[in-house]
């Protein structure tokens, strides 16, 4: 049966590629920036790109929550996770992640007590069972995640519970597309919009894209199909010389986005001045913190974290990843110095990360061949 | 952390932003409080991130993501296990 329905697929994606090969121009090339990790992902595994005529192709954006925490960051959650008492919670995503002194894990096993968790609220299950420590959560993601942890503290405040907290690294993903759209060495035709983030945000906060930018945006689902059909839109948007925001993946994505996660996201976080992103340097207003109101649940407060800073490793070209300058396997430490099992960049640690996608897919091998026979 | 997963709903709890989900097969406690306006029953898919449900989905959508999901290997199968692990109150 799986067998029956891959190949029907392949046989739509057989028909979707012919299309979008109609619709170049002769000598024109198309790129198309894929925002969310989850889109990466896909589109290594299942070799999207052979799909695709050589006119177009695919630059990974920065849609990895994990791949953009700056070292400096882990390492000031790491200080906090040494402090008396405290229980330090984490994604099990954000274990591996290397700081400037190592990762969640090395501080575990130096002793440090951090557990992994799959929801903030078994931290919060944990802050109770444990009334003599200091639970903290690392919160990370961007608008998928954010509503949930809100939704914690809500909790956590209506349950007068003291000894629970956020460390708030969650990050916003327009500030990060704005910042892809106003650097220089970007030269991109249109954009792959994130699916799940969408299902909080909507569509209408990129409409800044296709009006002041001129450029296509199409909301696309995780599925081969959904990322074909999605390129295909943008592909007749160009065709028609219309710049607008579309939305392909309308079976989860709502226009106006869930309202009430955008709510409890407004009344416990509020916009941070600016945040450091790993690779991509500070972005004004691309990160939340935790309103003053409910400042007893900020780890930030409670901990006077030392704001380290930490610039990345002089190998690592995670950020040039990340804005979609150069493919991964074009990092001269890929592969080699850096694997799944030894990270220097974040881009490897996270399945959604461009590096660990063309890494586990053994995409890049091909890749190199093809560019050395061009050669 | 980054994946949405589909669950049936199969039961609502006594708190109001709570139910029981199937998830391939895992029973656990979602909190469907972001869905507060959305009238959650019995028998909706929903779309599960973090223990939180973010959107009602439709069983074919459903099905399709989870028959992707299935396909991409350990990714899916680290955050069945982290799923099974929790225990939402
Ligand atoms: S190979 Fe490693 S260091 Fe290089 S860009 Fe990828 S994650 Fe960063």
């Amino acid at each position: 049966m799986r067998f029956v329905d891959e190949f029907r697929d392949a046989e739509k994606a057989q028909v979707l590629s012919g299309q979008i090969a109609a619709l170049c121009e002769p000598g024109r090339h198309y790129s198309f920036m894929e925002v969310c990790g989850g889109h990466t992902h896909t589109i290594y595994k299942h070799g999207l790109e052979d799909y695709l005529p050589e006119s177009v192709s695919l630059v990974h954006g920065p849609g990895c929550p994990v791949c953009v925490i700056p070292m400096g960051r882990l390492d000031d959650a790491i200080y906090i996770s040494e402090q008396p008492d405290v229980i330090m919670t984490s994604f099990g995503d954000m274990m591996r992640v290397p700081g400037g002194k190592g990762s969640f894990f090395d501080s575990k096993a130096k002793g440090a007590d951090i557990r992994m968790v799959y929801s903030p609220l078994d931290s919060l299950k944990i802050a109770r069972a444990n009334p003599d420590k200091k639970v903290v959560f690392m919160a990370i993601g961007f608008e998928t995640t954010a509503p949930s942890t809100a939704m914690t503290v809500l909790r956590a405040a209506a349950d007068g519970l003291e000894n629970f907290s956020i460390f708030c690294n969650h990050v916003t993903i327009i500030p990060a597309i704005k910042a892809i759209l106003d650097s220089p060495d970007m030269r991109l035709d249109g954009f792959l919009g994130p699916g799940h983030v969408s299902t909080v945000i909507g569509c209408k906060p990129y409409e800044f894209i296709a009006r002041d930018h001129h450029k296509p945006l199409v909301c696309a689902g995780f599925e081969p199909l959904d990322i074909l059909a999605s390129i295909y839109q943008l592909m007749v948007q160009l065709r028609d010389g219309r710049c607008e925001v579309e939305n392909q993946y309308t079976r989860v994505v709502p226009w106006d986005g869930n309202l009430k996660a955008l709510q409890v996201i407004n009344e416990v976080m509020e916009l941070r001045p600016y945040f450091e992103w790993r690779g991509l340097g500070f972005i004004s207003h691309s990160a939340l913190k935790v309103r003053e109101e409910y400042a007893k649940f900020d780890a930030e407060e409670i901990f006077k974290i030392p704001g380290i800073r930490v610039a990345d490793p002089k190998a690592c070209q995670c950020g040039e990843v990340l804005k979609g300058v150069i493919k991964p396997w074009e990092c001269k430490v890929f592969g080699t110095a850096c694997t799944p099992e030894t990270p220097i960049g974040t881009c490897m640690v996270s399945p959604e990360g461009a590096c660990a996608a063309y890494y586990n897919f053994g995409r890049f091998t091909r890749e190199r061949v093809k560019e050395a026979t061009r050669a | 952390m980054c994946l949405g997963i589909p669950g049936e709903v199969i039961e609502l709890l006594d708190r109001p932003d709570l139910a029981k989900v199937n998830v391939s097969g895992v029973r656990r406690a979602i909190n469907i409080g972001l869905l507060e306006n959305e009238n959650v029953q019995p028998g909706d898919w929903i779309l599960i991130h973090v223990g939180f449900a973010l959107s009602k989905i439709d069983e074919d959508e459903a099905a399709a993501a989870l028959a992707f999901l299935e396909g991409i290997g350990t990714a899916y199968t680290d955050e069945l296990d982290a799923l099974a692990e929790s225990n939402i109150e």
